[in-house]
């Protein structure tokens, strides 16, 4: 099939289109808003909705109504909208409903900044709302990708009822690449006996996180921690690129992955054995990725945009066996294939610790 | 022996949590049999609020969602939204109304959504500890008004059936007050009508119910519902503020 010329965000639109989403509930922000664009014209075309909501704490408690009610929906924001969306993401997680909620980041604290940035890490992986939760979050790192992704996206929210997030930044949101998009599927969504869309002569169903005895929330919290073990133990993704009898093996995500993918080619040009662990799975963290490349590796440098935000998770991964280090731009700054490969110059062979 | 007077089949049969005198267990019953008498019980599905009266997904039987503190017409817009041939209402408390839900609930009338909002005014934050409302009326007392709701302080007591009649997404507005039986039974009428709204596909329909709560406005039961109809019903005028000529 011939391939074509696709937006990020767009292809995220489409993704999720594929994937049988039929409900869209946001608001407007920067650098996303192609896709709301998008779905407003695609979502029509397939007997879908798309509704512009009045704010962000609107639309993610209409994704809470529209999944609960048994649909697959979806809503995207950046930053400041996603600390919006936090509390209704909590409530989603407590009522473990299945939705997928795209993060297109831009730089902040505050209002930051409509640049692209990695800085809300913390943010979609420790939690970000109130609670013991956790959300999916998928990391994509090129048009291709989340296309790809936007499946594998809904499918996890089905098989474990939980929120998944899509983490990009800016960059991956606005650039355009060549697609493959493939034949159209035939979506088939699992079965939901679960959803409260009136009894319909059947049983009364409940959507709900209130658990006011505090042996049933800990009981609620206890099963939500074995799915989530689960979770971590099965979802574990993630990219190799040329880590053969790697010395020192980066560790970056997203558009970070990009650069360092071509830092790793100079290196290796050089004759430095470097290679690369990108992420696919922020949340679970990919851990299983380490333990192979371990043995070998002397030192890791973590690269993201941000002022080091997933080096924690690498940190507590490696823990303690090898140093770790850590090289980030921030503010909407890119970090430059040069400069990483000075900073990995710096550390092969020992001399940065 | 012909049975006169049941128990509606909407509302389950376990006792209510409420404080002697509250009139939360009236509006539930008054729904429950708008629900039975228009036999939409099987397709109705409810959004119970943040508050007091967040347990009344345990008495009502259909179909139930708990909602965030305010955001229950968001709630309910995503459910009729995906479910558009069902019956969705939410029961909302005047701090979840009024307050923090005001934006949701404006914009969900505004854009003439198609479900029905039970809305209980008793001028008071109740759960939390009698705090002032957005309804506190002027020189009320409350936890956080001792000497009195002033204006130059807190401003005004919202008029919120009034307020949203004026949006052209709003099919019905009415208030009603369930201080006497003479007025339980014509706020079943405003709630039947609500639903009819929505039934006809007419849009957004509202109820604002005054109601009492006796426990935190520190009164015994029938002296609160004497202060309800003394107090609350000269700020807050009953009767239709707006209907589509369909239901007349």
């Amino acid at each position: 099939m011939a391939k074509i010329l696709m937006k990020g965000n767009e292809a995220i639109g489409e993704g999720a289109v594929r994937a049988g989403c039929r409900y869209f509930f946001g608001y407007p922000i920067t650098p996303q808003s192609e896709l709301p664009h998008y779905l407003a014209k695609r979502l029509p075309e397939v007997g879908g909705v798309y509704l512009q909501s009045e704010s962000e704490t609107a639309a993610i408690n209409m994704v809470y109504g529209a999944a609960g009610a048994g649909a697959r929906v979806m809503t995207s924001s950046s930053g400041p909208g996603i600390s919006l969306m936090q509390e209704g993401i909590s409530y989603l997680a407590g009522a473990e409903l299945p939705c997928v909620i795209v993060n297109m980041i831009r730089g902040g604290p505050g209002l930051g900044n409509i640049a692209p940035a990695q800085s809300d890490y913390f943010q979609a992986t420790k939690g970000g709302g109130h609670g013991d939760y956790r959300v999916i979050v998928l990391a994509p790192a090129s048009v291709q990708e989340i296309i790809d992704l936007m499946q594998v996206a809904f499918d996890l929210a089905d098989r474990y009822r939980n929120p998944v997030m899509v983490a990009g930044d800016g960059i991956l949101g606005q650039m355009m690449e060549p697609v493959e998009l493939g034949e159209e599927k035939e979506i088939q969504i699992p079965p939901r006996p679960w959803a409260a869309t009136g009894r319909m002569g059947g049983e009364k169903k409940l959507i709900n996180s209130l658990y006011i005895v505090p042996e049933e929330l800990e009981q609620h919290n206890l099963k939500l921690a074995r799915k989530y073990a689960l979770i971590a133990e099965r979802e574990q993704r993630w990219e190799e690129y040329r880590l053969g009898g790697a010395k020192l093996v980066l560790v970056a995500f997203g558009t970070a992955a990009r650069i360092c993918k071509a830092v790793v080619d100079r290196c290796r040009e050089e004759g430095l054995a470097v290679g690369l662990i990108r992420p696919i799975t922020l949340w679970p963290f990919p851990q299983k990725a380490f333990e192979p490349v371990i043995g070998e590796a002397e030192r890791f440098l973590v690269v993201e945009m941000n002022l080091g935000q997933m080096v924690e998770d690498v940190r507590l991964t490696v823990n303690g066996r090898r140093p770790v280090y850590f090289y980030g731009r921030c503010g909407g700054m890119l970090p430059v294939a040069a400069d990483v490969v000075r900073e990995v110059k710096k550390l092969y062979g020992g001399e940065g610790q | 022996m012909k049975k006169v007077f049941t128990r509606p089949r909407s509302l389950k049969d376990i006792p209510t949590h409420y404080c002697p005198g509250c009139t939360h267990g009236i509006v539930h019953r008054l729904v429950a049999e708008v629900i039975d008498e228009l036999e939409i019980f099987d397709r109705t599905i409810g959004v119970a609020p943040v508050g007091c009266s967040v347990f009344a997904y345990n008495y009502f039987d259909c179909d139930m969602f708990q909602a965030s503190h305010g955001r229950a017409p968001a709630v309910a817009t995503g459910i009729k939204r995906v479910l558009p041939d069902r019956v969705v209402f939410t029961y909302q408390g005047d701090g979840d109304l009024a307050a923090i839900g005001t934006g949701e609930i404006v914009h969900a009338a505004a854009r003439g959504e198609k479900f029905t909002v039970i809305f209980i005014n008793n001028a008071i934050y109740a759960m939390t500890g009698g705090q002032m409302a957005p309804t506190t009326l002027l020189g009320q007392k409350t936890t956080t008004t001792p000497y009195g709701r002033d204006k130059e302080v807190n401003g005004y007591p919202v008029k919120i059936a009034e307020m949203l009649s004026v949006l052209d997404g709003t099919a019905y507005a009415a208030r009603v007050s369930v201080h006497d039986p003479a007025h339980v039974i014509k706020a079943k009428k405003a709630i039947k009508r609500a639903f009819e709204v929505q039934l006809a596909n007419l849009g957004f329909s509202i109820v604002e119910v005054l109601s009492a709560c006796p426990t935190n406005w520190g009164l015994p039961p029938a002296e609160a519902l004497k202060w309800l109809a003394e107090n609350m019903i000269p700020y807050y005028p009953l009767g239709e503020h707006k209907k589509p000529a369909e239901v007349g």
